[in-house]
């Protein structure tokens, strides 16, 4: 029962406001981590400093306020480079989000793709990284090959090599799933595509906040983050792309920012990154993500995927105690998101039972419905933990499970 | 009953209710308790669209009256259309089509569901009336 962890989490909950709401009367236990994590009070400051204090327009002013607000935009780059260990502050790109990346990158390999092409996709990919692609295969008349998944909730390795031939150009998989919580072997699946020719992005949305990743060591082309996974603000993301890849792509939008010279007969366009950072970008929440960074690492990664596991095998063998209950994503490797259905009831009222009863889970395909049509279920029950989640609000969670089954029934 | 003395009733019949779980609770009994839908309409056509949770819903003629019988995968969404069945069920189609429906926001149900199932909610009360309005044109 006991928080039994290298940090206290008793500590941690007081830089998050939101954890002391009441919901329904009762005290808000936020299991919905996996949609949107929340967000600590040095985060917020980091808002309000901005706007309270050098709002300003960046990379062209001349004024003092300008300059500020530039100074601290590129620092949160370096900041978030140095996260993901990218060689290069260049090669990390602001974006709106994971979604906003993965269109970029898609959206540009319409230049490199050609009938007869093949793309890989994963079984289990959130539609964000599916639909992009498809457009894509659209666009150039590319095929896209899935790799399939087991019971389990795990890659079938084998079959992705089958899949792999000198026709594949590009790999798409995330590096941990939204729906079931595994954490996919990206490792071997980019030394695989490599092996053949072929690139790989991966949509790192919903590793960032458990689990560290090193671009450098994983030698992965593109990745991708966004910012409210993991304690940022909304609306922010990164594309990492490597140096090479990104001079090769095509801009995304055109507009402000991206330009070096522009006349009505030719326009030449800005280096890395800003040819790809069109119009004035989300400048206050590039800054937040930066000081969302900072705060992870304050705490330390590795403390939180330990205390997140930890937080996993206890909701694991609790829930697994309500009978008919059944957890969807089973594999060894996991963080801590947990996809379940009890027999016979409908996801969508077990979650309106537990939203009475104060408790944020998430119900549904979790947009990723090739996973339900594989499972021939129309969702499922999602929690997914953060380090600020306590094995009490576990127990309040499966208490209130049980008092659904028994009204549902 | 009127439509709108029918709505009275269920008005106060909520206002009884001490918590928003009882009122669910009552929900859920009432969806057990749905005049369920035949098997062969349960199609794809007649699926409500707009509701998280699979919706089907069949309107028939008897005499001058609409009769409604419908079916959810989702025990309370079951219990949602069953209040807008006790409603609108087995009334004149023209007073289905003229009937507010204050009586939602009076129990306070659109505020109390996630915002996909007051989306439904709002789907299921426009299919309701499509259909009455069908209806009124057949009858005309």
């Amino acid at each position: 029962m006991s928080n039994t962890s290298s940090f206290d989490v008793a500590v941690i909950r007081k830089d998050f406001p939101i954890l002391d709401r009441e919901v329904n009367g009762k005290p808000l236990v936020y299991f919905d981590n996996a949609a949107t994590a929340q967000t600590p009070k040095q985060v917020i400051d980091a808002i309000v400093d901005y706007y309270s204090n050098y709002n300003a327009n960046i990379h062209r002013g001349v004024h003092t306020l300008s300059q500020e607000a530039t100074d601290k935009y590129e620092q949160a780059r370096l900041k978030i480079q140095k996260h993901f260990n990218a060689g290069k502050s260049h090669e990390i790109v602001f974006t709106s989000g994971t979604t906003h990346s993965i269109n970029l990158v898609a959206s540009g390999f319409s230049a490199f793709l050609k009938k007869g092409d093949e793309l890989i996709v994963s079984a289990m990919e959130h539609h964000s990284n599916i639909v992009p692609w498809q457009m894509l295969c659209e666009r150039t008349g590319a095929k896209l090959n899935v790799i399939p998944m087991s019971e389990e909730g795990e890659l079938i390795l084998d079959e992705y090599h089958k899949l792999l031939s000198d026709k594949t150009k590009l790999v798409f998989c995330n590096h941990v799933s939204n729906a079931l919580g595994t954490v996919n072997p990206i490792k071997k699946i980019i030394d695989a595509a490599h092996n053949v020719g072929a690139a790989v992005l991966i949509d790192g949305a919903q590793a960032a906040p458990h689990i560290q990743a090193d671009v450098q060591e994983l030698d992965v082309d593109f990745y991708t983050v966004s910012a409210h996974k993991m304690c940022g603000p909304t609306g922010v993301g990164i594309l990492y792309g490597k140096e090479e890849w990104l001079n090769k792509l095509p801009p995304y939008q055109g507009g402000g920012e991206m330009i070096a010279e522009v006349t009505f007969e030719k326009t030449t366009y800005a280096d890395l990154p800003h040819k790809f950072e069109a119009g004035t970008p989300n400048i206050c929440g590039g800054i937040a993500f930066g000081a969302a960074v900072d705060y992870m690492n304050a705490i330390g990664i590795d403390k939180i995927t330990a205390y997140e596991n930890e937080l996993l095998a206890y909701a694991t063998e609790q829930l697994l105690t309500i009978e008919g209950l059944r957890i969807y994503g089973t594999s060894e490797n996991k963080t801590s998101v947990i996809s379940f259905n009890i027999e016979g009831i409908h996801p969508y009222d077990i979650g309106s039972i537990l939203d009475k009863l104060g408790i944020a889970i998430r119900t549904g395909h979790h947009c990723a419905q090739p996973i339900m049509d594989f499972y021939k279920i129309p969702g499922t029950v999602r929690a997914s933990f953060s380090f600020y989640n306590t094995k009490e609000e576990i127990d309040t969670l499966v208490e209130g499970t049980k008092r659904a089954k028994a009204m549902l029934q | 009953m009127s439509i709108r003395e029918i709505q009275d009733e269920i008005v106060d019949e909520f206002s009884m209710f001490e918590d928003w779980m009882q009122r669910y609770e009552y929900m859920i009994e009432l969806g057990k308790s749905l005049p369920l839908i035949d098997g062969k309409y349960k199609t794809d056509d007649n699926i409500i669209k707009g509701c998280q949770s699979k919706v089907w819903v069949h309107a028939e003629l008897e005499g001058d009256k609409l009769v409604f019988t419908a079916d959810s995968d989702a025990i309370i969404t079951k219990g949602i259309i069953a209040i807008l069945i006790r409603v609108f069920s087995n009334q004149k189609p023209q007073d289905i089509i003229e009937a507010n429906t204050e009586f939602i926001d009076e129990i306070g149900l659109k505020e109390h569901l996630s915002p996909t199932r007051a989306n439904g909610l709002v789907s299921m009360v426009k299919q309701l009336k499509m259909y009455a309005i069908a209806y009124q044109t057949q009858l005309n």
